[in-house]
């Protein structure tokens, strides 16, 4: 049976794992190959590496690190930030990664979605999306309407875009995205848990797996990103950084709740 | 636990195929890490000194035909395979082995009889992540590895062995229905997900791969004239520049 897929992600600027809320009051947390291997050890079954910095001046040592990275943790990994272009998208698969992912670049760009997965697979490309939850009111902002809706954000969270986050989903997938990285703006940060209505209303809509991203604060909010959310893999980068919690409570957490998890002997 | 291959000795050449872009560097890496001497596989000439062959990749198989015969590979794998010479084809590398692929129509290598058909039934396409392998028989690619232990896929279709070569299934996974996740002949092995992805496993099952392949250089010894392929002018296998800096880690 498919496992359900837990996934630190390592936020990287300048060479360097940072810590913090995303984007603000950044720590440093060591050296990202350095770290990947301890995650992979204690059963991590992914991992991702955004790049938060993202400048062109330091793609170059995104991509040492990606491939010191490929020499040390025999799992998979996802490398996200920066990516505008299938030559960007050939760079970091090159140097080692086995997907990329894109955020602002296919929002603002829509076809390198398709390009991308016309050219290496769709298995290889992850779109993410930062969804915001919309004020009460729905969709069209109609206070009477009860489903609740989110709006795309890009530019880490900062510029609104106008897209309604199911339906961004759903043409991602359509334009050839194998997966979809999910992340709450809301709950970025706060450890307030996944947003699972999110999660459910973009899983019920998409044939692809989704990973759950922003908010986890324990092992139960895992739980619920896959039971609630019927999110395929669950990620989270402080509390592992931080060492709240172990990849492997949360695995035992979530075998406890009757989810198949890849339990690794010392992990 | 150790990574050594297993049959002791020099450590095996082995050729990895690069038809184009993708990923190379993790099998290299994980390849290296079990004790393989790696040359990247471009053309037919890189094949000559060879104890094994591996041909990974993902995506899907015209684009990939194209390329291994625009590189004049195609034959040379074929007949690598007839001299049942330690072979090894990873997810794609497997797909390529059957006679054609319903993803895009392609025809492929034909060294196994059936068809590469999209998975049925699955909750979830592509099929992403670890799941268990199930073996029908002992195998050497498996020693030492738990039975049901979990591998990485990243596949929406695969390989259906047909008529004869319904004896080669190896192994078994299950996501909607179950599909044949490895096979073995002789020494033709292939296996649908990424032992390069899958930790401590996967270098096992690497490792005991690279047992066949010492056995295969043991066999052979110094006799090149058992080693097809080889063109008459003698020329160094292509070793990438930075290998040396590469072993360190092994």
């Amino acid at each position: 049976m498919l496992r359900r897929r837990v996934i630190p992600c390592l936020d990287v600027a300048h060479g360097r794992v940072v810590k913090g809320t995303r984007f603000v009051d950044l720590v440093d947390a060591g050296d990202p190959p350095t770290l990947a291997e301890r995650y992979a050890a204690e059963g991590a079954d992914e991992l991702v590496f955004l790049d938060i910095a993202a400048a062109p001046e330091g793609r170059s040592t995104l991509l040492d690190i990606v491939e010191r990275t490929a020499r040390r943790a025999f799992i998979p990994l996802t490398v996200g930030g920066g990516v505008r272009s299938v030559a960007d998208m050939r760079a970091v698969l090159r140097a080692g990664a086995d997907k990329v992912s894109l955020n602002t670049a296919a929002v603002a760009e829509p076809a390198l979605v398709r390009r991308c997965a016309r050219r290496f697979g769709s298995q290889a490309v992850v779109v993410a999306i930062d969804a915001r939850r919309r004020p009460a009111g729905g969709r069209n902002g109609d206070p009477d309407t009860a489903e609740p809706s989110w709006e795309v954000v890009v530019a880490g969270g900062r510029r609104p875009t106008g897209l309604d986050a199911v339906a961004w989903a759903e043409r991602a997938v359509e334009l050839g995205a194998g997966e979809l990285l999910v992340t709450s703006i809301d709950r970025d940060g706060t450890r307030s848990g996944y947003d699972t209505e999110l999660l459910r209303a973009i899983t019920s809509r998409v044939p692809v797996p989704v990973i759950a991203s922003g908010g986890a604060a324990g092992p139960d909010d895992f739980v619920a990103a896959v039971r609630d959310g019927g999110a395929d893999a669950v990620l989270a980068a402080s509390i592992f950084h931080r060492r709240i919690h172990s990849i492997a409570a949360v695995k035992a957490a979530m075998a406890a709740a009757g989810i198949p998890v890849r339990l690794v002997p010392g992990g | 636990m150790t990574l050594a291959p297993a049959g002791g000795g020099a450590s095996p050449r082995v050729g990895i195929v690069d038809y184009g872009a993708g990923n190379l560097v993790s099998i290299e890496q994980a390849v290296v890490a079990v004790g393989g001497r790696v040359t990247m596989v471009r053309r037919p000439a890189d094949l000559a000194d060879l104890d094994a062959l591996v041909v990974p990749g993902v995506g899907a198989a015209r684009p990939a035909m194209i390329r291994l015969a625009r590189r004049g590979l195609v034959e040379p794998i074929r007949a690598w395979i007839e001299a049942d010479r330690p072979f090894l084809g990873i997810c794609l590398g497997l797909q390529l082995l059957f006679e054609g692929s319903d993803e895009d129509g392609a025809e492929t290598l034909g060294v196994l009889a059936g068809r590469t058909v999209r998975l049925a039934d699955a909750p979830t396409l592509p099929h992403i992540g670890w799941n268990q392998v199930e073996r029908t028989r002992p195998h050497r690619l498996f020693e030492g590895i738990a039975e049901g232990a979990d591998f990485y896929f990243v596949h929406s279709y695969a390989g259906s062995p047909a008529g004869p070569a319904e004896a080669a299934i190896l192994a078994w996974t299950t996501h909607g229905r179950p599909f044949v996740s490895a096979v073995a002949r002789g020494r033709l092995c292939g296996v649908q997900f990424h032992p390069e992805r899958s930790g401590r496993d996967g270098l096992r099952l690497l490792a005991n791969f690279l047992g066949l392949a010492a056995a295969e250089a043991a066999r052979t010894g110094g006799d090149s004239n058992r080693r097809p392929n080889r063109r008459p002018s003698r020329r160094p296998s292509r070793r990438r520049p930075r290998s040396g800096d590469l072993e360190r880690t092994a």
